[in-house]
């Protein structure tokens, strides 16, 4: 019975925190790794259309992105409800596209420039004339790969 | 000789402030995105220079108007039931018996006048420019999804499992290289038993 005795009478221990700036830095390193600064801010709505049979974009520094959407609240006095494209952190009219395409792709590594992406994230209300003029655009440049981001969900929501 | 003390301690104590002050930083900025979509190849722009005469049955039309309706092979069709079309009219192996064109991994009607075999079958998409992008999404996604769900049950066949499963391991960069190697030959295969013919630009016809 001593050895009870014993034990009640011990103050509480504190819990030690010692290795509590281990776990934070372990959760450091994982948000650090997985991050990527976003480089453009959005100027067009862009609620991107469901699909089920979707392909992850692997390599991020292979892909080129190209926005299209309506203009978001604050830029709907000026620049009016039609969708419009958006390149880097402006708008753009869709004879620019392929001089950005062009660009982005001289930005790139030699090893990759043949094997670019361009990723299209339109807004599902976006109309297919703007798309289909989009596509005639990176035709001439011979950007042929291009991939359609979406969300992954049942593509029937798409039409509610 | 006395024996000395323990060096005096670090204070350590805030050291997890500091780190707790980084995570937040990074958790605010974080975006895990991930993105994923529908990969296409666009036609080049220039056009072949041999003209391919490809016969009206082997093409499969697909026309959706602005209200987002589909017309396909000249009738109104549900988008529902697409998906379900395209698969017939693909694996349908109208060619006869003993022809070279013959296709003995379809399980489809054999009806003479729809396609010949699968490398021959061309799906052709048209759409109006004010049909919305979301429902040119669905249809562009059951298409690709009537080529999958051909495409795995014949891989299941020749190799007992789903053909998008292999080329997802296939293209992720964190397959050893060697087990790449081997998916590359099975992922070629059943593409070259079902390749995507998929086109938006116009195509010319003959009877």
């Amino acid at each position: 019975m001593a050895k009870f005795n014993k034990k009640k009478s011990g103050d509480l221990p504190a819990v030690s925190t010692a290795s509590l700036p281990d776990i934070v830095f372990m959760l450091l390193f994982f948000f650090m790794t997985v991050t990527t600064m976003k480089d453009s801010t959005l100027l067009v709505e862009n609620t991107l259309p469901n699909a089920s049979e979707v392909k992850k974009l692997e390599k991020k520094d292979r892909v080129i992105y190209i926005y299209v959407g309506k203009p978001t609240r604050e830029y709907q006095k000026v620049f009016g409800t039609e969708p419009k494209i958006q390149l880097n952190d402006k708008y753009a009219s869709v004879a620019e596209v392929g001089d950005y395409v062009l660009e982005e792709r001289a930005k790139k590594p030699q090893e990759l420039q043949n094997v670019l992406t361009t990723a299209l994230k339109v807004d599902k209300d976006a109309n297919m004339g703007l798309i289909s003029d989009i596509k005639q655009e990176l035709r001439k440049v011979n950007a042929l790969k291009v991939n359609y981001t979406t969300y992954e969900g049942d593509a029937f929501r798409n039409l509610q | 000789m006395p024996r000395r003390g323990a060096p005096p301690e670090v204070n350590a104590g805030s050291m997890a402030d500091i780190a707790f002050l980084l995570l937040i930083f990074f958790l605010v900025t974080t975006t895990i995105e991930t993105d994923a979509g529908l990969d296409r190849m666009l036609p080049p722009i220039e056009p072949p220079e041999d003209n391919v005469v490809i016969k009206q049955k082997n093409i499969f039309t697909v026309n959706i108007n602005k209200n987002g309706q589909l017309l396909v092979e000249e009738e109104l069709t549900d988008l529902k039931k697409l998906r379900e079309k395209a698969v017939a009219f693909l694996d349908n192996g109208g060619a006869a018996q003993g022809t070279p064109d013959y296709c003995s991994y379809c399980k489809g009607k054999h009806n003479p006048d729809s396609s010949d075999n699968p490398q021959k079958a061309i799906i052709s998409l048209k759409n109006d420019r004010e049909t919305k992008y979301g429902t040119y999404i669905t249809v562009q996604n059951e298409l690709v999804g009537a080529y999958n769900d051909l495409r795995n049950r014949e891989a299941q066949r020749l190799y007992g499992r789903d053909f998008t499963e292999m080329e997802a391991e296939y293209l992720n960069p964190e397959t050893p290289s060697k087990i790449r190697d081997e998916l590359k030959e099975k992922v070629q295969k059943i593409q070259d038993l079902f390749p995507q013919k998929l086109s938006e630009a116009e195509t010319s016809t003959t009877n």
